[in-house]
C-alpha cells in the first residue's frame, strides 16, 4: 500500500462582496493522504468545504495555499497541458450533479476519457463497469432519457473505465436508492481493492463510512480525523 | 487532448442551437456577398458602356429629348425609332474639332415580326464607325458585308449561322461582350443592310416610322472631338450649328451616373456594415450565451482531462462548422436571389448591370466565407477565453 495522492496544508480562500467578513475560508490547511487499495471517506455538513476540497484534490480548482502531490508530482506546479494529460490518465473524478455530455450516448460519454486521450477506449471494459453498475442495458441512451440515479451511475463507470490510479468521489450515491447505494459503494471498495485504487468519496451518507478504511470530517473548512478501519 | 468527432457531434445531436446559428451566419453572408455582386455589376456595367460608347459627344433628333430620357435610353441601351434627316451628318462633320462622325440608324422589332427573339437592329457605316467597329474587329477582321450581323451577347444565334429577320436570311459572322445592357440584344449591320431589312419588313406589311422612302435617315451622330479641341467647345458648336438636333456628351453621362453609382455603392456598403456590425454583436451576444449555457459542460470536459487550448480548439470547431455552412447557405441564397434576376434589376434600377466574371464571384464569395469565418472565429474566440479563466471546479459547484 502505497501513498499516492496527498495534500499538504491546504487551503481556498474567498471573497464576498457583502457580509460582515468580507473573506472567508472554504478550507482550512487541510493536509490529506490517499493510499492505494484504501477507500476514504469524507463526511461533513453541507457548506463545510467538502466539495472544495475535492476540486483542490482534483486539480480543478487552484488552492489559495498549500500543495497537492500526484506521486513526485506538484500536480498545481504543472501546466494546463499536463495538468489536463494527468487529469485525463491518473484521477477519475465523479463530480456532483449532473455530469453527462448530452450529445453523446450513456457508452459514448463512458469512453470519453479515452477518446480525449487519442485512444478508441475499451468498449468491453465500458460494457463490464456499465453491468457492475447495472446500467448495461443503457448503452444507447440519451443522457435526457436517463433518471437522475443512472446518471450518477453512468458518471462512476466513466471514472472507473478511465482506469485511474485515484478515483475522487464528490456524493456518488446522492441520487440513488438503497439497492444502488450499495452496489456502487461495492464497486468502489472493490475496484480498490482488488485493482489498487485509492478511492476518496465524499458522501453525506453515513452508510458510505462502512466501507472506508479511513473516515475524515469537515467542520467549517478544517478538516479532521473521524476514525481508522471499517468493515473491510 | 483531442476532442475528435465531438464538436461533429455536438452540432448534430443539437439541431436547433445549431439551426439559429448557421441562419445568424448565414444572413451575415447574404448581406455580404449580394451587395458586393450587385455593386460591382453595377460598376462593371458603367466601364462596359463607357468603353463601348466610344463617343465624345453623340447627337441625336431634337425630338428625343422632349419624349426620353436620354440617359435612360443609351445607359439601358434600348433604342427607339427616331430620326433625323441624314444632311445633319454633314452638317456635323462640317464643324471644326469634329475628327469623326459615325451615323448610326435604329429600328426596333417585335418577336413576332420578324424572328426567334425580339431584336433591336442598328445600321452602321462600317467605313467611319468606331464605337461598334473595334468590338466586331475583335472577332472579324474586315468590314460588315451586306446582310451579315454582329450580334449582341445575349442574341443566341452563333457565329456561322443564319438569323431570319423579315423573312431575309441573314449570316452572323461576328458575336460582341456583354455590355449589361440592351445592347447585349441588339443585331448591327451596315445601311444597306438595313434599307434591305427595311423593305422586307414593308412587303409583310409591317410599318415603322423609318420607310424605304426615308430610307437615308438616321438616329444618332457618334462624334469623336479631334486632338487639341475642347469637348464642351465642340459641344456648343455642334448644338448652334445643326439645327433640331439635342447634343449629349457621353463623359458627362457617364460621370454623372458614376457617381449616382457611388453614392449607391456607399450605401449599399454602409447598409453591409450596419448589416456586419449588427450581426457581429449578435453573434458575439449568441456565442456568449451559448458557451454560458453550456459552461457546466465544458467544464465536465476540463474535469475529463481536456486543456483549455483543447477546449477553445472545440468551441472554434463547431464554430467554424457553423459559420461554413451559414457563409455557404447566404452565398448560395445571395445568388439564386440575384444571378438569376439580372435582367430585372438592370431594369429596375435602370442601369448598365454586367455581372462580374466567374473568377470575381468565386473570390467575393471566398472572401465572404473567410470574413463569416473570421467573425465567428473572434466571436466565440472572446467567449472561449472569458470561460478559460474560470477554474472548472468554481464552474461545476456553481452548477452543482
Amino acid at each position: 500500500m502505497s501513498m499516492v495522492l496527498r495534500a499538504e496544508n491546504l487551503s481556498k480562500q474567498y471573497f464576498r462582496k457583502t457580509g460582515q467578513a468580507n473573506c472567508f475560508y472554504a478550507v482550512k490547511d487541510a493536509s490529506l493522504a490517499l493510499n492505494s487499495g484504501e477507500v476514504t471517506v469524507l463526511m461533513g455538513r453541507s457548506g463545510s468545504g467538502k466539495t472544495t476540497l475535492l476540486h483542490m484534490l482534483s486539480g480543478l480548482l487552484t488552492p489559495t495555499e498549500g500543495k497537492v502531490w500526484l506521486g513526485e508530482t506538484d500536480v498545481y506546479g504543472l501546466n494546463d497541458k499536463a495538468l489536463s494529460r494527468l487529469r485525463n490518465g491518473k484521477l477519475g473524478v465523479i463530480p456532483q450533479g449532473r455530469s453527462a455530455i448530452d450529445t453523446l450516448t450513456a457508452l459514448e460519454n463512458i469512453l470519453l476519457p479515452a477518446q480525449l486521450a487519442g485512444k478508441g477506449g475499451d468498449i468491453e471494459a465500458a460494457k463490464r463497469w456499465m453491468a457492475a453498475l447495472g446500467i448495461e442495458h443503457l448503452s444507447d441512451a440519451m443522457p435526457a432519457e436517463l433518471s437522475g440515479g443512472e446518471l450518477r451511475r453512468m458518471a462512476i463507470a466513466r471514472a472507473l473505465a478511465q482506469a485511474p490510479e485515484v478515483i475522487l468521489a464528490d456524493e456518488p450515491t446522492g441520487d440513488l436508492d438503497d439497492e444502488n447505494t450499495e452496489r456502487v459503494l461495492t464497486v468502489l471498495r472493490d475496484t480498490a481493492k482488488s485493482d489498487g485504487r485509492a478511492v476518496l468519496i465524499v458522501s453525506h451518507d453515513s452508510e458510505a463510512a462502512r466501507y472506508a478504511d479511513h473516515v475524515y470530517r469537515m467542520d467549517g473548512g478544517e478538516l479532521s480525523p473521524a476514525r481508522t478501519t471499517g468493515m473491510n | 487532448m483531442g476532442t475528435g468527432k465531438l464538436p461533429i457531434k455536438n452540432l448534430l445531436r443539437k439541431p436547433g442551437r445549431t439551426c439559429a446559428l448557421v441562419l445568424l451566419t448565414a444572413f451575415l453572408a447574404l448581406a455580404v456577398f449580394g451587395g458586393s455582386v450587385v455593386v460591382r455589376s453595377l460598376r462593371g456595367g458603367l466601364n462596359s458602356l463607357e468603353a463601348r460608347l466610344g463617343a465624345d459627344i453623340i447627337v441625336v433628333p431634337g425630338e428625343m429629348a422632349s419624349k426620353v430620357d436620354l440617359k435612360e435610353l443609351f445607359l439601358q441601351g434600348t433604342v427607339g425609332e427616331y430620326y433625323m434627316k441624314a444632311s445633319a451628318l454633314d452638317k456635323v462633320r462640317e464643324v471644326e474639332g469634329v475628327e469623326i462622325a459615325a451615323p448610326q440608324t435604329y429600328l426596333t422589332s417585335l418577336k413576332a415580326d420578324c424572328c426567334a427573339v425580339k431584336v433591336q437592329i442598328i445600321g452602321i457605316d462600317p467605313g467611319v464607325d468606331f464605337t461598334v467597329k473595334p468590338w466586331i474587329d475583335r472577332s472579324l477582321s474586315r468590314d460588315l458585308g451586306d446582310m451579315e450581323l454582329a450580334v449582341g451577347c445575349k442574341v443566341s444565334t452563333g457565329v456561322g449561322e443564319n438569323l431570319r429577320i423579315y423573312d431575309r436570311s441573314c449570316r452572323v459572322v461576328a458575336k460582341l461582350a456583354e455590355t449589361g445592357t440592351g445592347f447585349d440584344t441588339a443585331v448591327y449591320c451596315n445601311m444597306d443592310t438595313m434599307k434591305t431589312l427595311l423593305a422586307a419588313a414593308e412587303e409583310k406589311g409591317i410599318v415603322h416610322r423609318l420607310t424605304s422612302d426615308n430610307g437615308d435617315r438616321i438616329s444618332a451622330i457618334y462624334v469623336k472631338v479631334a486632338p487639341g479641341y475642347d469637348v464642351s467647345d465642340i459641344e456648343v458648336r455642334l448644338a448652334a450649328h445643326v439645327r433640331k438636333t439635342k447634343t449629349v456628351r457621353t463623359r458627362t453621362m457617364i460621370t454623372d451616373v458614376s457617381e449616382s453609382l457611388a453614392g449607391i455603392a456607399r450605401t449599399v456598403s454602409l447598409l453591409a456594415v450596419a448589416v456586419w456590425a449588427l450581426a457581429f454583436v449578435v453573434l458575439l451576444i449568441a456565442f456568449a450565451m451559448m458557451i454560458a449555457e453550456r459552461r457546466r459542460e465544458f467544464a465536465v470536459l476540463r474535469l475529463l482531462g481536456t486543456s483549455r487550448g483543447g477546449l477553445t480548439g472545440l468551441i472554434l470547431t463547431e464554430t467554424a462548422l457553423c459559420s461554413l455552412a451559414g457563409g455557404l447557405l447566404g452565398v448560395g441564397v445571395a445568388s439564386l436571389a440575384v444571378f438569376p434576376f439580372t435582367t430585372l434589376i438592370e431594369s429596375r434600377l435602370g442601369l448598365p448591370y454586367l455581372t462580374p466574371s466567374t473568377g470575381t464571384v468565386l473570390a467575393l464569395a471566398g472572401t465572404t466565407l473567410l470574413v463569416t469565418l473570421l467573425v465567428g472565429a473572434i466571436a466565440s474566440a472572446f467567449a472561449a477565453w472569458r470561460l478559460s479563466r474560470v477554474d472548472p471546479g468554481t464552474t461545476l459547484r456553481e452548477g452543482a
